[in-house]
């Protein structure tokens, strides 16, 4: 793969905030049991702009993405959207906010209700999008196109139901869904890391194409740093609830600051190289 | 799901309980079409009468008789009216008496009536016998001589107008009569009970009010504790909070002792046989609350649960289509888990008097409870109380069986 973050030409001082965060913590637990899983934590998304978070197992890359999609309450920060302070208070905003967020999470095979058929999954879409219940037709459509962008037939899929898929194919069965919704934000929490290479690249490639096609936002979640690199237009690097680094993947990547971020780089395995397992 | 069900049916502990259950419950259906009538009806002047065919002696008078010369019939009619201890007794009468013991043999009742029709004699006094017992061996004697008779018995009755008697009939030892000739025969598997009722008859009948109550039972406390514990495991926070103070304080109150004093202070007049069914749900939905929560608080965090939020789907139907589907085949369990319990509750509470009132409707416990009070422990009559006893552990250990089989089946970890 070619590295695709197009920095040279990327500047985040054109385009227009959509979400950003000061001072965002969330704790669990509390005495003894307190556990701070996001720290203090500033950050700056743009709008089309491909942002990594990359971190080790535990730094709190998952919570931080639940926070930015609005399924964790921050203990304390607050999170702005397209520069407003985000307010999802009710159950009606919330609704609407998730018209415009939306998420890959990481493994497949839990990301489906085993009871719900597939139809039923790319219906919800289309319900959420407002097309009309009774136009059959146009919801077929629909439907077929968003299989076809992932590459799967919808009419093998119809009346099927998810746990009959492929952990590669479920995982383009969500990207369909994110096709079908259009969200101006999408937050993927390593969405790659529980299936193939193969399948990894074709899906990165469908990730890359839907932001040029609908150019939206995603926000990456990953402990690869390498990907990162490859992907990325800007990374954040996040130790134990903090970030560490963060700018322009270019920046950060080819010329790390931080000592955590020297030892993310150097646990990438290369090929031709001895691996320094030392640090691993 | 046809695969779901055809790996149930493979269970062999689920289909052993099954079959147990689906007997009991076509014996509830059938039984009551062979045999209609009130179960609570007193057919028995008397109590605990046994088990076995009862004839009517009054018809059998006048039912046609044959002859049969059978060559046990006198020995029959002697063993019958010679108890264990009687046999024991005159035992000991012929060792006393001078008789060797290796002579004696217990089980053959014609050498042993020989020595005694031989050797007996009223008027011999053996050394150190009391008065009491003479008179005792004379009464056995006298009995046995009565069996052994074969003068015919001579029917008659009193004609009113001449004041005298008329023979009907005279009964030769040779007769006999064709059970099929007596207008009415009562058959009476499981005798009677302290009031003369049918007990096969009533246990069937109770056996469909204890299902009832069970079944009530259980589905208020299932859909109780589902509830309770659905809220409390997916809305969590301060819901979590209230539900779970609530549960704890029913779960430090033994829940026993909640259903005896709410049983108690309805009172006799108003407890119905609905009524304990829905003391007892409102009393043992705790741990079915507590199990449902752990569950729940397990799944909402599952991605298939974000992924329905972020659909933009309501709390009702987050916890309708993705949460209780995960969940159904343990609430599956917990329900026949609570039958059970509330069977064996009613029990509890009816053998202590506190069950359903006594006029109404027999309940298992309450046949219990009726054995219990008239002695039929004491007294011998086993068929009062052990029926009973043995529906009760059969209708548990059946759902209890079910239970383990469907546990294995959903719960692979748990297979053999």
């Amino acid at each position: 793969m070619t590295k695709t973050g197009n920095n040279e030409i990327y500047s985040t001082e054109e385009k227009a905030l959509c979400l950003s965060g000061k001072g965002v913590t969330k704790v669990f637990g509390s005495g003894d049991k307190k556990c701070i899983a996001v720290n203090n934590v500033n950050f700056k998304f743009h709008e089309g702009e491909f942002v990594s978070i990359v971190g080790e197992s535990g730094s709190g890359k998952t919570t931080l993405s639940k926070i930015l999609l609005g399924l964790l309450n921050p203990t304390d920060g607050e999170i702005f959207f397209k520069g407003e302070p985000r307010d999802i208070s009710s159950i009606k905003k919330r609704k609407e906010y998730w018209k415009g967020t939306q998420a890959i999470f990481q493994d497949p095979f839990s990301s489906f209700n085993i009871f719900n058929k597939i139809d039923t999954v790319l219906l919800d879409c289309l319900k959420m999008r407002g097309v009309k219940r009774s136009d059959k037709q146009e919801q077929v459509r629909l439907m077929t196109e968003a299989c076809n962008f992932v590459n799967l037939k919808f009419a093998e899929l119809t009346n099927k139901y998810p746990f009959e898929l492929s952990g590669g194919q479920m995982q383009r069965l969500m990207i369909a869904r994110i096709f079908l919704l259009k969200p101006k934000i999408l937050i993927a929490d390593e969405p790659t890391s529980m299936i193939d290479a193969c399948s990894r690249a074709t899906i990165l490639d469908m990730l890359l194409k839907l932001r040029e096609e609908i150019g939206m936002t995603i926000i990456f979640i990953t402990h690869d740093i390498g990907l990162a690199y490859y992907i990325s237009d800007s990374v954040y690097i996040m130790e134990h609830g903090k970030i560490v680094e963060s700018g322009l993947a270019d920046e950060v990547i080819l010329n790390p600051k931080a000592a955590y971020t020297k030892r993310l780089i150097n646990d990438v395995p290369k090929i031709h190289e001895a691996w320094d397992l030392d640090t691993v | 799901m046809t695969n779901t069900i055809k790996q149930i049916f493979h269970s062999p502990k689920f289909v052993v309980g099954f079959c147990i259950m689906a007997f009991i419950l076509l014996s509830m259906i059938i039984y009551p079409l062979v045999n209609p009538g009130n179960p609570l009806e007193m057919i028995g002047l008397g109590s605990f009468q046994k088990p076995g065919t009862y004839v009517s002696l009054y018809d059998s008078i006048d039912s046609s008789s044959t002859i049969f010369k059978l060559p046990d019939a006198e020995n029959n009619r002697i063993s019958q009216k010679l108890k264990d201890e009687d046999r024991i007794a005159i035992m000991n009468w012929l060792i006393d008496y001078g008789v060797s013991e290796s002579d004696i043999n217990l089980s053959d009742t014609n050498s042993l009536l020989d020595l005694w029709w031989k050797n007996y004699d009223s008027s011999i006094l053996v050394e150190g016998m009391t008065k009491a017992k003479r008179n005792y061996y004379m009464r056995l004697n006298k009995s046995l001589e009565s069996a052994k008779r074969t003068e015919e018995y001579v029917v008659s009755h009193t004609d009113k107008e001449l004041n005298e008697l008329e023979t009907v009939r005279t009964i030769e030892n040779t007769d006999y009569v064709n059970i099929q000739d007596v207008a009415n025969v009562k058959r009476l598997p499981l005798g009677t009970d302290n009031f003369g009722r049918d007990v096969l008859k009533e246990l069937v009948s109770a056996c469909g009010t204890s299902l009832r109550i069970g079944l009530i039972a259980g589905a208020i406390a299932t859909l109780i504790g589902l509830t309770f514990g659905l809220l409390a495991g997916y809305v969590g926070g301060i819901v979590d909070d209230i539900i779970m103070f609530i549960t704890n304080i029913f779960t430090v109150i033994p829940s026993f002792v909640l259903l005896l004093l709410i049983s108690y202070s309805i009172g006799q007049d108003q407890r119905g046989a609905s009524t304990i069914a829905l003391v007892i749900g409102f009393t043992s939905w705790v741990w079915t609350a507590r199990a449902v929560r752990a569950q729940v608080i397990s799944l909402r965090k599952r991605d298939h649960v974000n992924l329905s939020k972020l659909s933009g789907h309501s709390l009702i139907r987050i916890i309708i289509t993705d949460i209780l589907p995960y969940i159904a085949s343990y609430v599956v369990m917990a329900f026949i888990l609570q039958i059970s319990t509330a069977i064996l509750a009613e029990a509890q509470l009816s053998m202590l008097g506190l069950g359903p009132k006594t006029t109404e409707v027999p309940t298992l416990g309450l046949m219990m409870n009726w054995s219990m009070l008239y002695a039929a422990h004491l007294n011998g009559s086993w068929w009062a109380y052990f029926p009973v006893l043995l529906t009760i552990a059969l209708i548990s250990f059946s759902l209890n069986l079910m239970n383990t089989g469907l546990d294995q089946v959903f719960n692979p970890t748990l297979r053999d």
